[in-house]
């Protein structure tokens, strides 16, 4: 059983958090990961910077210029993780646009991936449609591609479920990632049509920020992922911000495990 | 292979979000370009509205200038709103239309794109709003207002580079939250399929004409066409029906900038390499890692670090070249024609002029080059003023 699955095992709803690597630098995002894995979360998401981020609120289009003033690459958040694994053994996993995979070299990526024990990636621009242009490394290495379903998928919610590894990451809302105060799309009934056909896990993302929503969010799933909510904290403490994450990723994790 | 590629290049890298409706227009353009109703709407719309067919006129003076080649030019500078953007906002907003929306977003960089939106949205009854760089908003202001007294929201866009690819950042952004009633006019033969191939025909027009009249006045066809290339509207609008014709060269002339050795360019087949960004596999300018570099040009219609995917693969086969042309040699040309035909151009338009300039003097008299004048240089000219230190106290 992948390290991603057995998180979630025996029902147990998970807390995900994300951060963008390098965001305020790679130093502060080592001291991140290792306070959240030490909060209680799950799995972690690590964004990849990009220059051009289109799935992305502005908080989190803020981390990326962050991260990438500070001189992040691919490589050095590579050799980060390589510091972070000599730690933790929390399911890591990579969110980034298909850009920076595919010029690093998909091969190359996956391989690098693997042997940091990085247990998926999430590739918001890269639907199911063009999927194959990662998956025959993905599963070479063993690297989950994890899909993504929108509110707007509806007849296609069973055909990305079916095929789905890792998780299922249920997007919220429609837009770009941000926190919002009402999250409006019928989750519930989402979900319903994705254990029709799979009992890989999902978790729901985009527009969580309160204990409430996690876990709600948690309670119609299997989790809850977490990200412009803790890089706004991340922008607020800077160098700072471990302990704060720290405390607020505690409470999401308790409140995630009562839903 | 998945859909929309031309060879290697193309494809749908989106977000989830976008899929359907994406898939949505794809089945209504599927449809509709095959309707007899919906053409012949177009057609009238381009006949009485837009002012087609545009003129093939023989630069006679600069012909006789350059003492080569003789050189016509496509005049699409001559349509209503000024360039050739107005012939694929046409098309999509009444696809746009036909297909139930109420609302249009598009993405501007010189801002000839979102007039032309502007005024289609303006003509059929759809509310308009348009996402545009904040440089791009200073260096044409003028069209700013235009757009505004159309009655369209022009929104500045302040991340990134602040020009035409942030601009489609952003109204990527804004599609994706409201992708259930509004409808995305992309400009450029560019972003995920069936974008290149939807403006691409609606743009073939004036290959399709230039063919006929080329045909009326010179009883053959030309040497080669060419034109400017930033996404490449124009420049695949004019080459498509002529790939066939294996004997006229089909030339795309890129922004260069301050030169291709340098960083301050837009070169992308010059300089670019293959990637996957707004919704395609092409080729843009990036670093190692995959960042998408900035690019610059004078030319805010120019200034964008990909190419549509069409090209890309145009180029790869050999079918068609891509050169490169400075801001100093375009603003030459923009000088030349303005004084030696009384016809001001684009600035973007420009730079096919002086890339023409460079070729017809060492090419016989009887051969024939066709260049597209994409847009008139109205827009430019308070910037060329600043280009050149002329205070014009606006």
């Amino acid at each position: 059983m992948s390290k991603i699955r057995q998180a979630f095992k025996n029902k147990k709803k998970c807390f995900i958090p994300f951060i963008t690597g390098g965001d305020p630098n790679l130093e502060v995002s080592k001291e991140l990961i290792l306070a959240m894995a030490a909060a209680g979360a799950d799995i972690i998401e690590i964004g990849i910077p990009f220059s051009d981020p289109v799935a992305e609120g502005e908080v989190i289009q803020r981390g990326n210029v962050r991260a990438l003033n500070a001189g992040t690459t691919t490589d050095k958040l590579f050799d980060m993780l390589a510091e972070v694994r000599n730690v933790t053994q929390v399911p890591l996993v990579f969110l980034t646009y298909v850009n920076p995979i595919f010029i690093y070299g998909t091969e190359r990526f996956m391989e690098k991936c693997r042997q940091l024990e990085i247990d998926g990636v999430i590739v918001p621009d890269l639907p199911y449609e063009e999927k194959n242009e990662l998956l025959s490394n993905c599963r070479k290495y063993d690297v989950d591609l994890i899909s993504l379903i929108a509110p707007t998928s509806d007849d296609r919610i069973q055909m990305i479920a079916r095929e789905a590894m890792g998780y299922i990451y249920v997007v919220s809302s429609l837009g770009v990632t941000g926190i919002r105060s009402n999250i409006t799309t019928d989750i519930g009934a989402i979900v319903k049509r994705i254990r029709e056909v799979t009992d890989t896990p999902v978790a729901v993302g985009f527009g969580i920020a309160t204990l409430e929503q996690a876990e709600k969010m948690a309670g119609l799933s299997d989790g809850a992922i977490v990200g412009s909510a803790i890089v706004k904290i991340v922008e607020q403490y800077g160098k700072d911000a471990a302990g704060p994450v720290k405390k607020y990723v505690e409470e999401m994790v308790a409140a995630v495990r009562k839903a | 292979m998945t859909k929309g590629r031309y060879g290697r290049h193309g494809g749908q890298y989106i977000p989830e979000t976008l899929m359907n409706a994406v898939l949505e227009l794809e089945r209504a353009y599927d449809y509709y370009k095959n309707e007899p109703q919906f053409m012949e709407e177009l057609q009238a719309l381009y006949r009485e509205y837009a002012n087609r067919p545009s003129l093939l006129y023989f630069a006679e003076k600069m012909t006789r200038d350059l003492g080569g080649a003789k050189i016509y030019l496509k005049r699409e500078d001559l349509n209503h709103t000024g360039s050739h953007k107005i012939n694929n906002v046409l098309g999509q907003v009444l696809l746009a239309k036909k297909m139930g929306k109420k609302r249009v977003i598009a993405e501007t960089g010189a801002g000839q794109h979102g007039v032309a939106t502007a005024t289609a949205a303006a003509l059929m009854d759809m509310e308009c709003v348009v996402y545009m760089g904040k440089e791009d908003t200073e260096r044409q202001a003028l069209n700013v207002f235009r757009m505004e007294l159309l009655g369209a929201k022009v929104v500045p866009v302040e991340t990134g580079t602040m020009t035409l690819k942030d601009a489609v950042n952003e109204a990527l952004r804004s599609w994706t939250a409201n992708v259930n009633d509004t409808y995305y006019v992309l400009g450029s033969v560019m972003g995920p399929h069936p974008y290149p191939e939807i403006v691409r025909d609606f743009q073939r027009v004036i290959g399709k004409e230039v063919k006929e009249q080329m045909l009326a006045k010179e009883g053959r066809l030309p040497d080669i066409v060419m034109a400017c290339v930033g996404g490449g509207s124009n420049a695949m609008g004019l080459f498509y029906d002529f790939i066939s014709e294996t004997d006229v060269q089909l030339i795309g002339v890129e922004a260069a900038g301050r030169g291709i050795e340098t960083e301050e360019t837009a070169a992308t087949i010059n300089r670019g390499s293959l990637g996957i960004f707004h919704g395609m596999k092409s080729y843009f300018m990036q670093d190692k890692y995959g960042q998408i570099a900035p690019v610059y040009s004078i030319s805010a219609g120019l200034d964008y670090p990909g190419i549509g995917p069409e090209h890309a693969h145009l180029y790869d086969t050999g079918r068609a070249s891509y050169v490169a042309i400075t801001d100093t040699e375009a603003v030459r040309a923009f000088s030349y024609l303005s004084e030696t035909e009384g016809i001001i151009p684009a600035i973007e338009s420009a730079h096919a002029l002086a890339y023409a300039m460079k070729v017809a003097p060492e090419m016989s008299k009887e051969k024939i080059i066709v260049v597209n004048l994409s847009g008139r240089g109205d827009k430019d000219v308070a910037a060329i003023a600043r280009y050149m230190g002329v205070d014009l106290h606006e």
